[in-house]
């Protein structure tokens, strides 16, 4: 039998009295009557886990070794127990025509209800010239990418590469790489970018467990990012804030006010205009982030960052107290929500049927 | 016509079945492998080609030699931080720069944890797949597992028949769903597997154990560079201070934060000794009889060396890890190298989708260009739809580097091989001890098995060299050094109009090297060889093939349609194709053009 999303509760320790009292939050959460509960525990019970493509183009592979640190859920949990990863090239037991059969098997059995995860980017420079920069199965990947998109129910774009392009895409760009959402004749799934290089590993699991869990995509800032995680600046929740408003700056390496923490402002920190969880959620598993190691914020989630000058250079325009008109001025896109959060998971199937019959009757 | 001798010893015969492996899976990047196989099911000719390119160096032109780091750090997320060290240490070398005795403590530590977590993760998550069968778990007695746990190491706490029960079943479980994830379509009725079901339960339960454990490793390098993947590193010492008793101390490195960083250290250790060493001394008894995949190991090793003792001394007997050379299988005799030499390391491009000017042959990388020239027209499909790769053509995004000539293996069993050859203590303790654990000679090394087993062993010393570093770091602490960063030639104005420099280190992959040029206070040019580079690389001028392909002639195939062998040989290099794939050209701006050859179709 599959292990399905009880399956996993009950093991991981939950009683089956705390998962129908769960069901039940769950439907009073969604606006629903208490005889939704026993639904949702049925689809909960039942359904198989969701399938996932994760495909790599031109990229490092940090983001699959940021996703394996994640604490919370354990990445051992999520392979297991959450999703079916049927595609990954990084970790797949299978290689060549036998790892190529599993995308066409998938699409066959899961149309339109299985998630693509990209890492990377495709060159577009290359192909259009006649060449290929990231080749697969002997084909440009962005056929295996073209494929992929159109039967996919939702994209994740995992890091600033799928997001942005990054550091391949910095000027002038040799190979023409191009994030994600820009890559004509993908289909029309909905893009949900996580930025970050990489991400920061419990986000890109909050983000699965959050669309495996409430079945919907997460709300979307008007670029695509998930607004739980990446609405506020990193400035915005620093620790060290106190220290730029206190005018206590480091003003070289090692120095006095290095050694006590003071704000890394004027050594080139990117913090007050890049939009991620780093100050707060921070790195593995909570323990640290770049400003509490002592090194500036690089800005790595934010479009662009690799050409937006120096990474020691100091941020100009960003006034000690003015800050906030500044920076908002830089992000204000962020705020604006994109609405028509979408189904992710095969049991949202079950239970938007069951809610249009609750409808109808 | 069909048969070629070439100078490195092997004879490629083309005249057996093609069998084409492409994605090779379970590496990091993208690479595809052919092979002929003859009716005696052995291969007799080999191709290897990298199958991605970035040009990332391209990139690196013109910018701030102190951002290059966090650029090249983007090279590869696998073998992270290697090679933004190695770029400090090429703006170092041509700056001139020193970095304080801590800042050497803490690198070192760094680039130590990524080379146990980097074999690791290889090796369970990676590589394991080749020589464990989760399927065959499934009809083990757990009684019986965790009596081979005890035997194999009494220490390790994990090893009850309740706990191999527990996973047994959920594994039943998720087998039995059909939902295979990523164990889908996998050899699993492959006769290469050859383990008892006991065998493959315990390894498939470290499989796990290995996946919770290896984020625990990096830790330290959260504390020390701020995140992981992708930690901050900095021209000149490291960004991290040190305040041990002053006001501000939970803002910098202080005792809470260093305890933390010795509870992984050992942590880290006991893993090693109870988990990794023991599974490779266990899987590798029931493979011992399968000892293909040497390649070019027995003859043709190369080291540069890594890990200073000492802070800016990066002579060979400073550097904890060995540094040399070893040329046709002479351990009697380790070369010295030199990397700023125009004649010892070059690049050849007859087989890579690149061009040199007329009448170029070999390039030091401080010479080095790169002008892509992909071309596939004497191939076999279409130019997007490659069918068999014409190897006697240009056939890969990999360039080929020599060393005075030399195809040259590197990674963890030629540091080892080095090591050996200059009677390194403790390597050779080591090797002494698994040749006669598992009871076979010498000769047993020169293998996928032998370089499986020197990633465990350095893995072992890795985690040694961890505590000897944390212990010098508190050390000198404690004397009153609480320095991370000099300052020195921060500013770019004292820098000098020109300068050239070169940064080392070994990878867990291998001999990793960049080299700069900088003017006028930016980038002129930016070369990275990468181990990947080394072991993947194409034939070259005078038709040597690389290690990879070494790696795979002469090997028995079981089963010619499921490349099971295929992916033991080639992933015993932990092959990182994202590294080995971009060069930087003298003159980024023909970069943008690529020239193509005629396509057929």
């Amino acid at each position: 039998m599959t292990e399905t999303f009880y399956d996993v509760m009950r093991r991981q320790g939950i009683t089956r009295r705390s998962f129908l009292k769960f069901c039940s939050l769950t439907a009073a959460a969604m606006g629903l009557s208490p005889a939704y509960a026993a639904k949702i525990a049925d689809a909960m019970e039942n359904k198989p886990r969701i399938p996932v493509l994760w495909l790599h183009g031109l990229e490092c592979t940090c983001c699959s070794e940021s996703f394996i640190r994640s604490a919370h859920p354990l990445a051992k949990d999520v392979i297991l127990s959450m999703i079916s990863l049927d595609y990954d090239d990084t970790i797949m037991a299978a290689a060549g025509h036998q790892a190529e059969a599993i995308i066409e098997e998938t699409i066959e059995k899961y149309d339109g209800n299985f998630i693509l995860a990209c890492e990377g980017n495709p060159g577009l420079e290359q192909e259009n010239t006649g060449g290929m920069s990231c080749i697969i199965a002997g084909k440009p990947y962005t056929e295996q990418l073209r494929y992929a998109a159109k039967h996919a129910k939702a994209i994740i774009s995992w890091g600033s590469c799928a997001s942005w392009g990054c550091v391949q895409a910095a000027s002038p760009n040799p190979t023409g790489a191009t994030p994600i959402h820009k890559v004509p004749d993908l289909g029309n799934a909905p893009i949900i970018k996580v930025p970050g290089c990489p991400p920061i590993a419990e986000v890109m699991t909050a983000v699965i467990t959050y669309m495996l869990t409430f079945e919907r995509l997460p709300s979307l800032d008007r670029q695509g990012r998930p607004k739980m995680f990446y609405s506020q600046r990193i400035h915005d929740k620093c620790y060290r804030r106190g220290h730029f408003d206190a005018g206590q700056f480091v003003e070289k390496w090692d120095d006095e006010g290095a050694r006590k923490g003071y704000c890394l402002y004027k050594m080139g920190c990117k913090g007050p205009t890049t939009y991620n969880a780093c100050s707060t959620i921070r790195w593995n598993g909570g323990l640290s982030f770049p400003i509490q190691a002592g090194h500036p914020c690089i800005g790595c989630s934010e479009d662009g960052f690799w050409d937006k000058g120096g990474f020691y250079n100091r941020l100009s325009g960003i006034n000690q107290f003015g800050v906030e008109e500044n920076a908002d001025k830089v992000g204000i896109g962020a705020a604006t929500v994109v609405g028509g959060a979408i189904a992710a998971h095969a049991a949202i199937s079950a239970l938007k049927r069951s809610q249009n019959k609750g409808d109808q009757a | 016509m069909s048969i070629i001798q070439t100078p490195n010893g092997y004879t490629l015969d083309s005249s057996g079945t093609r069998h084409v492996v492409d994605p090779v899976t379970r590496i990091e990047g993208h690479m595809r492998a052919e092979v002929n196989i003859n009716s005696d099911n052995i291969i007799t000719n080999a191709v290897s080609s990298g199958t991605i390119w970035r040009g990332l160096e391209v990139i690196l032109k013109g910018r701030d030699p102190r951002d290059a780091w966090a650029f090249v750090q983007r090279i590869c997320g696998v073998c992270t931080g290697t090679h933004a060290l190695t770029s400090v240490r090429s703006v170092e070398d041509a700056l001139g720069i020193n970095i304080p005795e801590n800042a050497n403590s803490i690198r070192n530590i760094m680039q130590l944890s990524l080379q146990i977590h980097d074999h690791l993760v290889h090796f369970y998550h990676l590589h394991a797949l080749d020589w464990v069968n989760p399927v065959n778990a499934l009809k083990a007695d757990p009684k019986a597992t965790s009596a081979l746990q005890q035997q194999v190491s009494p220490h390790h706490p994990k090893s009850s028949p309740g706990y191999f029960r527990d996973v047994q079943n959920r594994l039943k479980k998720f087998i039995a769903s059909g939902q295979l994830g990523p164990f889908k379509n996998g050899y699993w009725t492959n006769p290469a597997y050859l383990l008892p079901p006991e065998a493959d339960l315990m390894a498939v339960t470290h499989y796990l154990e290995a996946l919770d454990f290896q984020k625990e490793i990096m830790k330290t390098r959260t504390i020390f560079g701020g995140k992981d993947t992708h930690p901050n590193w900095t021209v000149g010492g490291v960004p991290c201070p040190i305040n041990m008793d002053d006001t501000g101390a939970v803002g910098a490195l202080n005792m809470a934060s260093l305890n933390q960083v010795h509870q992984i250290i050992k942590d880290t250790k006991t893993f090693v000794d109870n988990v990794y060493i023991p599974d490779i001394l266990a899987i590798g008894q029931f493979y011992k009889g399968w000892l293909y995949g040497g390649g070019i190991s027995g003859s043709n090793v190369l080291a540069y060396g890594d890990i200073p003792d000492r802070a800016n001394d990066y002579s060979a007997g400073n550097l904890m890890m060995p540094q040399g050379a070893i040329i046709n299988g002479k351990l009697s005799e380790v070369h010295p190298i030199n990397l700023r030499d125009p004649n010892e390391i070059q690049e050849f491009v007859p087989h890579s989708w690149y061009k040199y000017p007329n009448g170029v042959k070999g390039l030091h990388p401080w010479e080095g260009i790169t002008d892509p020239n992909f071309d596939v027209s004497s191939a076999k499909g279409t130019k997007h739809n490659i069918e068999e790769l014409d190897e006697a053509a240009k056939y890969s995004w990999i360039k080929a580097p020599r060393w005075k000539g030399h195809a040259m293996e590197v990674g963890p069993l030629a540091r080892y091989i080095v090591g050996y050859a200059q009677g390194h203590e403790y390597f050779t303790e080591q090797i002494n001890y698994t040749l006669k654990t598992l009871d076979v000679p010498l000769e047993a090394l020169f293998s996928t098995l032998g370089r499986t087993a020197a990633r465990a062993l350095e893995a072992q010393w890795a985690a040694d060299q961890q505590l000897y570093f944390f212990e010098k770091l508190m050390k000198n602490i404690k004397n009153g050094d609480s320095t991370t960063h000099g300052g020195e030639m921060w500013d770019p104005n004292d820098w000098p109009a020109e300068a050239k420099g070169v940064g080392f280190s070994e990878a867990p992959r291998g001999a990793l090297g960049h080299w700069i040029k900088i003017k006028d206070q930016k980038i002129e040019n930016y070369q990275c060889v990468v181990p990947t580079t080394w072991n993947g690389s194409p034939r070259d001028e005078a038709g040597n093939i690389g290690a990879f392909e070494a790696s795979m002639m002469n090997t028995k195939v079981e089963v010619p349609e499921e490349p099971v062998e295929i992916l033991r040989n080639i992933h015993s290099f932990d092959p990182c194709l994202a590294c080995s794939t971009h060069v930087m050209s003298e003159e980024g701006k023909e970069l943008v053009k690529v020239t193509t050859g005629p396509i057929g179709s």
